[in-house]
């Protein structure tokens, strides 16, 4: 085992995992972040997305040691601004059904906002993160009104 | 004042119109609350709600929550008879016990099943409090009425808190048969009301059963044979304990599960297991030989379902086709994997499992472990989809069988890999279709030979026969009036573990039926909502889904070339639907652009999820139309990730536009009810875009 320093939600930790440990289980077991979550592990469906620097990275094919020193940021830590505008369009229009996926919906969809990115990769990005419930059509309306109201 | 009284149990039956009993459990829970002085009493008149004496007001949800909405639309319907502030209720899971009835999340069950016994559970208690009221002002409980928490008195404007009343209220008879609410009276039922749930899961504090933790608990992973029916020989778990992590590696029933201090060193520990397997019979099995064995009867008449007319006398001027549809496996794959926590200790067990099955999960682990029900507490946790994937316990046994085993507290999480590889999938089937149509364009004849095996059968009933099983769901008493029809079964066996997949039957049947129609319409040279429409009573409901689809959806404007309209009509569940699919395909690539859906039923609790339900419906059944597939080698499933076992995506989600009927008649289901009409819709509108007659899904256009 080794020590690793991570920075997750503007907390610093110090965890003592394989280097190799994927950041996903380092959230979940060790740091009892549990909001991001697990569904296909090889970085297909996007459950697991979380902020890197301010990017949106699958944090089950990231090992731990490589973001030590990044500024890491789950859905916990967005969530630490309940009002924001994504979650309250979420509520809103009642996106959500069973919910696993959502975490990574609003984590991929918050990057994307953040740096204004296009309508054309706002379709890209959300269009490699898996709804097995179908919230698709409702994730749509979101998208085209947070894009909208900026 | 401390009131330590003792803990009463008295059962109470209330009837139910419609037939059955459902049990009214009051147990004062004083006792168990009786610490302090400031310690609330609690009026419990029914299994399904508590108030206290702060007048707080708990509904015990005893379905199972997994996006379908029922955490919301069952505490409305005790909300609404109740009289109470919607917004201060407390919403409680209720663990396993056969006091709620029954608690099997499945068949679309959960609000047409309920509908009557939880709002008599309100209404009962806003009755007792209601008379508590009146004793205390001493005036007649008919000059009192109930609304947002208080029991008020209409001459003197006095008004008691349902807090205030528990006491009194608890010491009264249950009164039998209360009066329910008049449909145009509802407050709560019918609106959109928000979904209770949504903030936590979007926020990331919600707890699937993936994310629980108990005090001193392990990971752990489990290793199973590849192919289906097989067991474990002889395990060496030397390398896997040299994992980091890795405390243990144990053999239960259903493989070796290594034990380890985090998700991912039980999955590294697992990996590094060195397992011989006994394949067991089935190990050179393939998609083909299961294929081969429903081909076999293609050419038999099956066992009869159903019949009038004589579809064998030939008619002078018919046009007679027929066709052979075939439908896959397919897996149910939600997004959270199969998991299960389990701390077995001295003879007891407790499960913490995302199941739409508790009770049966109760019943199947003691029978596994050797325990009495007694012993075994099953707490259900939210679950990441279900489909019906969870109506089976098989992964709450491997985790109950692990911890006793090891003698620890265990989380067992599957892999992605694993929830494909390891499932109890829709089976797949078979229909052969026959019919014909008059020269004018009416239809003469339809016959229709489901070939496919029976859940009932593989599972429970090796005895059933044919006729009495289910694999006829969504193929008989169909509405269409035509006058020689015929629908008759096969039975064929599979290792291959199966189960309910929302809708089952009613996915494959009805993409057969509802496609071969469009096929007899085309041959009688008519209209295809025209063709349909003929066959209706004029006061069907179905007819009436069907002309809203077909309005709504502009039926009747032309579509430019490689664009197509597709229609179809189901009825399952005590719901009627309607939808219409419009397609284009372009160098053989499909895009599906849109969805009209129209359903009908009945008393409607909540719209917005209904309309949810419905979107939710076509999605997952369009993946299943044209997306993955699981096929079968070696005994096994091929497939392993959502890489090759594909699902739709945000990028090939059609625009869905959900009508809703109003109107009062009986409550019907919704969860399912979409599912029967996607698939048809979709490839008959692919044969009104390109000629081209889907009759094998999923879709393979090149
Ligand atoms: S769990 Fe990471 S991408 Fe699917
Ligand atoms: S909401 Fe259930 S998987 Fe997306």
């Amino acid at each position: 085992m080794s020590k690793i320093n991570l920075t997750v939600n503007k907390k610093n930790y110090s965890v003592d995992v394989e280097p190799d440990t994927p950041l996903l289980w380092v959230l979940r077991d060790k740091l009892g972040l549990t909001g991001t979550k697990y569904s296909c592990g090889e970085g297909i469906c996007g459950s697991c997305t979380v902020h890197i620097d301010g990017n949106a990275e699958r944090s089950c094919i990231l090992s731990a040691k490589d973001v030590e020193g990044s500024e890491i940021t789950t859905i916990e830590g967005l969530a630490e601004n309940p009002d924001h505008p994504i979650f309250k369009t979420w509520i809103e229009l009642e996106v959500s059904q069973c919910g696993y996926c959502q975490p990574g919906q609003i984590m991929t969809l918050a990057a994307m906002l953040n740096k204004n990115a296009s309508k054309a990769e706002i379709e890209r990005e959300m269009s490699s993160v898996l709804c097995r419930c179908g919230t698709y059509h409702r994730i749509r309306k979101a998208v085209d009104k947070l894009v909208e109201d900026k | 004042m401390k009131n330590k009284q003792t803990r009463r149990e008295f059962i109470k039956t209330v009837s139910v119109s419609g037939g059955g009993l459902i049990l009214a459990t009051y147990i004062p829970f004083n006792n168990l609350f009786a610490g302090t002085a400031d310690d609330p009493k609690i009026f419990s008149p029914s299994v399904y709600l508590k108030i206290d004496s702060n007048g707080v007001v708990t509904v015990i949800v005893h379905r199972s929550e997994m996006g379908q909405g029922v955490k919301t639309a069952l505490p409305m319907l005790i909300a609404e008879e109740l009289e109470v502030d919607w917004e201060k209720i407390i919403i409680e899971q209720a663990d396993a016990d056969t006091k709620y009835g029954s608690q099997s999340t499945g068949g679309s069950t959960s609000v047409r099943r309920n509908w009557e016994p939880l709002r008599i559970a309100g209404a009962t208690a806003r009755e007792m409090l209601i008379i508590a009221a009146a004793k205390k002002w001493n005036v007649d409980k008919s000059e009192c009425y109930a609304e947002n928490g208080f029991v008020i008195n209409k001459k003197s404007k006095q008004k008691f808190s349902y807090g205030e009343l528990v006491e009194d209220a608890s010491k009264l008879p249950v009164p039998q048969n209360v009066k329910l609410k008049d449909p145009k009276d509802f407050k709560l039922i019918g609106k959109r009301i928000h979904r209770v749930d949504t903030p936590d899961k979007i926020y990331g504090k919600a707890k699937f059963g993936i994310d629980i933790v108990i005090p001193g608990m392990y990971y752990a992973a489990l290793s199973r044979c590849p192919s289906f029916g097989g067991k474990v020989k002889s395990f060496n778990a030397d390398k896997a304990k040299q994992i980091k992590g890795v405390i243990d590696a144990v053999q239960i029933s259903n493989g070796v599960a290594v034990i380890a201090d985090s998700t991912w060193n039980a999955f590294k520990g697992r990996d590094e297991l060195e397992i011989e397997w006994d394949f067991g019979p089935y190990a050179n099995v393939n998609t083909d030989d299961i294929k081969n064995e429903m081909l076999k009867h293609i050419k038999e008449e099956g066992a009869e379902f159903e019949s009038r007319g004589n579809i064998h006398q030939s008619i002078k001027g018919e046009k007679l086709i027929d066709a052979v549809y075939e439908v896959p496996f397919m897996a149910h794959a939600p997004m959270e994997p199969m998991n299960c926590v389990a701390k077995y200790e001295n003879g007891k067990v407790e499960l913490w499992a995302p199941t739409q099955n508790p009770q049966n999960a109760k019943s199947e682990v003691a029978k596994a472990l050797g325990l009495s029900e007694n012993d075994v507490t099953v707490h259900v946790t939210l679950m990441g989809g279900g489909f019906g994937r969870r109506l089976v316990s098989d992964f709450a046994i491997e985790a109950a069988e692990i911890s006793k085993v090891s003698g620890k507290a265990v989380k067992l999480t599957w892999t992605r890999k694993e929830d494909i590889k390891f499932g109890y999938y829709r089976p797949p089937s078979m229909h052969v279709l026959k019919g014909s149509v008059s020269a004018d364009g009416k239809p003469l004849k339809f016959y229709h030979h489901v070939i496919a095996p029976s859940i009932r059968q593989m599972r429970f009933d090796k005895n059933l026969t044919a006729e009495k099983s289910e694999i006829k769901e969504g193929t008989v008493d169909l509405e269409y009036q035509i006058p020689n029809l015929k629908v008759t079964g096969t039975l064929i066996p599979t290792h291959v573990p199966i189960s309910w997949w929302r809708a089952v039957y009613n996915s494959q049947n009805p993409f057969a039926v509802e496609s071969f129609i469009d096929e007899l319409a085309y041959a009688a040279g008519k209209d295809l909502y025209e063709f349909r429409k003929q066959m209706l009573p004029e006061d069907s409901r179905l007819l009436n889904v069907m002309n809203i689809a077909v309005e709504k959806s502009g039926w009747n404007n032309r579509l430019p070339k490689g664009k197509g309209r597709g229609l179809a009509v189901s009825y399952g569940y005590e719901s009627y639907c309607a939808q219409v699919a419009e397609v284009s395909v372009m160098n053989n690539k499909l895009k599906v652009e849109k969805y009209t859906a129209v359903i009908d039923c009945g008393v409607v609790v909540n719209p917005d999820i209904v309309e949810a339900q419905m979107e939710g419906a076509i999605a997952f059944a369009l993946s299943a139309a044209m997306k993955g597939e699981i096929t079968i080698k070696n005994g096994g499933v091929e497939q392993n990730n959502f890489d090759d076992f594909e699902i739709l995506s945000y990028d090939e989600m059609p625009v869905v536009d959900v009508h809703i009927v109003q109107n009062n008649f009986k409550v019907g289901g919704v969860g399912e009810a979409g599912i029967a009409a996607c698939a048809p819709a979709l490839c008959n509108a692919i044969f009104a875009a390109t000629g081209k007659r889907i009759r094998k899904l999923p879709v393979r256009l090149i």
